[in-house]
């Protein structure tokens, strides 16, 4: 057991969180406000190396391993978690499925323009009426000679309106349900697909969310990834990666309401003094602080996991459940400190609230996590 | 970061998970419903070298490690909670001798204690010195070559089985309030216990009442410096919340053990209850609550390795695993329904064992105190 950051993880974290705190805290109210896209922002990440951390530097990624992955996304959370969940769409859900089951034809030719940050990738998974039933796909891809022909809707696609490549699955076989989904690289320029209208939010504004829909869409066989019916597989696969990320993410959202609420709890002044002096207080602070930790090590344990290649479904379930309900325990905290303040929109209080919502939804429900974890130990 | 167990570490998880397993589970009822003192356990424990895991080879420890510590207390506390808080007792009393005390004090009561030939005491709390434990009220004035003690202390752990306890007395009142740390031996005249409390869990760990009155104590026997006593009541404290936070931990796990084969084979409405989510989340939330204690815990454990400070790690990680694995046994209760209340079945016992973890070595609110100090500023590192 070592708990201490690697050299190379501590610089990760230093270099984030001096570029999160200058350049993106300032403008994180006025995104939510408006819910403008972070353009300059995704391209000061890409500079950075941010948008493939852990793809290897020969695919045009920065070649860092998964704990500085999720130190990047807790730092940038922390910040502003739009920018956040851009930046983890792109690594766990574009990068990562291409990079684990992708041919090397494909990874010389998608990877770099997505892990360089000079494309932005989406994932399109979820549908009207597939959501934690992600297997109950109605959106369809028939080969047809060296295409597949694709058909079908898909909602709630972060970063659909900006992003250049989906990852996208469809029922190649009805018939063999969830071993009948297959997987595909899709262009979003292609003939046919349609991004809909941008989702109105409760939270993470400044991230945009939309359906994008297949009218005959015309994939080329070489954009498959993976074998046929293997998209189920490479869907869980991905998604094991993408909760370390939401973990990380709502980590950061955590931390931002502890450390809001700490600052105005000691400046704050009820009954003649600091309201950081009254227990009620200082047991709110402590309990936002023990279990952004125990978050923050169960996420490092997941990332570490995947580092290894070993099996971390359980694990990143576990960090995913436990992070995104603490960080919506957290912000809730953090509005009743700060009172009557904490419900104005002056405060980032209400905005942490919001935005951790959605962590406990996104990339598997905790009803969904929670099934994993009992399956893994019940049945293990 | 690496979340892996090193070779060492590892084969005491095995042994010591067999032995508790084999030897200790089996008999931690009977020593439950008796308030049998677990003796043998403790002996055997001391065999192993795990009452000295903290302590150098030099002075006849195993020189384990905290890490390796919090995992074998885990594994033992598993097996039986009153085993694993003698255990928890022996290495802290015996750590603290080590670390303030002279050659010749560390001569002559470290063996005996790693030996597991006498158990070892820390008297800190009074009647009316609980979380407040700078208000304790027993002093010690010095006369000759002797402190003369007077006062009494509460709720001692090993309290009348101890050939040593480390007593905390007020050697100054004025101008400022002063504590000193005293070794003071079994043998020693106006000593006397109360009977063995009574208590809901922990049935085979002996609890008593310590009163001194008149008891003379050589100042050979003074443990670090006069009015230093404070300072070593905090640190012991913060090393054995680690333990108290591993004790949690295994206990729980024997819970949800317990509770995830239970679950596996009731069958109500033509299924295994494990087929019905209401159950299943029970399960995932306990194992996702202990996942994290766990790594708090070692984390602490760590920190203490490698000679860092870790006062507000020890605290969140013992707030955390008692009060997680408080929640783990409720539930594992809740699943076993009526059966969980019998004495047949393991279940309460952990409830009544787990609940103590969140009340001594510093309730969790004194926990919270410290953690909230740190964020704070005010605190002391």
């Amino acid at each position: 057991m070592v708990f201490d950051l690697t050299e190379e993880q501590g610089m990760i974290q230093d270099m984030v969180r001096s570029f999160a705190q200058k350049e993106v805290l300032p403008k994180a109210a006025e995104m939510d406000e408006t819910g403008r896209y972070p353009e300059e922002l995704v391209r000061k990440m890409a500079e950075l190396g941010l948008m493939g951390i852990a793809v290897p530097e020969d695919y045009g990624g920065a070649g860092m391993d998964n704990i500085c992955y999720v130190i990047a996304m807790e730092e940038i959370a922390r910040a502003c978690a739009s920018t956040a969940v851009i930046l983890s769409v792109n690594n766990s859900l574009a990068c990562d499925p291409i990079l684990a089951f992708g041919n090397e034809e494909q990874k010389r030719r998608v990877l770099p323009p997505l892990a360089s940050g000079r494309h932005l990738g989406c994932f399109g998974l979820t549908e009207p009426g597939a959501g934690s039933d992600s297997g109950a796909q109605k959106t369809t891809a028939v080969r047809e000679g060296n295409h597949y022909v694709l058909n079908g809707t898909k909602n709630f696609i972060t970063n659909a309106p900006q992003a250049d490549t989906c990852i996208l699955f469809a029922m190649t076989d009805k018939e063999r349900k969830h071993k009948g989904i297959t997987t595909f690289i899709l262009n979003m320029k292609s003939n046919g697909v349609t991004v809909g209208k941008k989702e109105n939010k409760m939270g993470i504004n400044a991230s945009a969310t939309a359906s994008i829909i297949l009218e005959d869409v015309k994939v080329p066989v070489e954009d498959r990834l993976g074998n046929e019916g293997e998209g189920f597989k490479i869907a869980m696969h991905t998604l094991d990666g993408g909760r370390i990320g939401i973990a990380a993410q709502a980590v950061g959202i955590a931390r931002a309401s502890l450390e809001d609420a700490l600052a105005y709890a000691k400046e704050r002044k009820q009954f003649g003094q600091p309201i950081a002096n009254f227990q009620a207080i200082q047991w709110m602070l402590a309990d936002m602080a023990t279990e952004i930790e125990a978050a923050r090590l169960l996420t490092y344990r997941a990332a570490w996991q995947k580092d290894r290649n070993a099996r971390h479904s359980k694990e990143s379930s576990m960090a995913k459940l436990y992070a995104s309900e603490a960080a919506m325990r957290a912000s809730v905290k953090g509005i009743q400190i700060h009172g009557g303040y904490g419900y104005i929109k002056e405060y980032p209080a209400e905005r942490h609230f919001r935005d951790a919502k959605i962590t406990e939804i996104y990339e598997g429900t905790s009803e969904i996590q929670r099934l994993v974890i009992s399956q893994a130990l019940l049945k293990g | 970061m690496r979340f892996e167990l090193t070779g060492e570490q590892d084969q005491i998880r095995e042994m010591v998970r067999s032995l508790a397993r084999k030897e200790f589970a089996p008999k931690a009822a009977e020593i439950d419903e008796k308030s049998r003192y677990p003796e043998e356990n403790l002996k055997r424990l001391a065999e192993l070298g795990l009452l000295g895991m903290l302590i150098p080879e030099s002075h006849g420890g195993s020189d384990a490690g905290a890490v390796a510590y919090a995992i074998a207390l885990a594994e033992v506390a598993g097996g039986c909670a009153s085993t694993g808080v003698g255990m928890a007792v022996a290495n802290m009393a015996g750590e603290a001798i080590y670390r303030f005390g002279s050659e010749e004090q560390k001569r002559r009561f470290l063996p005996l204690l790693v030996s597991g030939t006498e158990a070892g005491a820390f008297a800190l709390t009074e009647p009316s010195a609980g979380s407040d434990a700078f208000g304790i009220s027993t002093v010690a004035v010095p006369d000759g070559d002797t402190y003369v003690l007077k006062g009494s202390k509460s709720f001692i752990t090993n309290g009348s089985r101890a050939g040593v306890a480390i007593v905390m007395a007020v050697t100054q009142k004025e101008p400022k309030k002063r504590i000193s740390a005293f070794l003071v031996e079994s043998e020693t005249r106006g000593i006397s216990h109360g009977k063995p409390e009574n208590k809901m869990g922990l049935r085979g760990s002996n609890t008593v009442s310590l009163s001194f009155d008149d008891c003379r104590v050589p100042k050979r026997n003074l443990l670090g410096e006069e009015g230093e006593g404070f300072r070593i009541a905090m640190k012991t404290l913060d090393g054995g919340r680690v333990g108290i936070a591993s004790q949690s931990i295994g206990i729980a796990r024997a819970a949800i053990e317990a509770a995830i084969s239970y679950a596996r084979e009731r069958r109500q409405f033509g299924n295994p209850i494990a087929d019905f989510q209401a159950i299943q989340w029970m399960i995932a939330d306990s194992a996702t609550e202990l996942d994290a204690a766990w790594l708090l815990t070692l984390r602490a454990a760590y920190r203490k390795d490698t000679g860092n400070p870790f006062t507000r790690e020890a605290s969140v990680a013992k707030v955390f695993a008692s009060e997680a694995g408080y929640r783990a046994c409720h539930r594992a209760v809740q699943i076993f329904g009526g059966y969980g209340y019998m004495r047949e079945y393991p279940v309460e016992r952990h409830l009544r064992d787990i609940k103590v973890t969140s009340i001594y070595e510093g309730t969790s609110e004194i926990q919270r105190t410290v953690i909230a100090r740190d964020l704070l500023g005010q605190g002391h590192r």
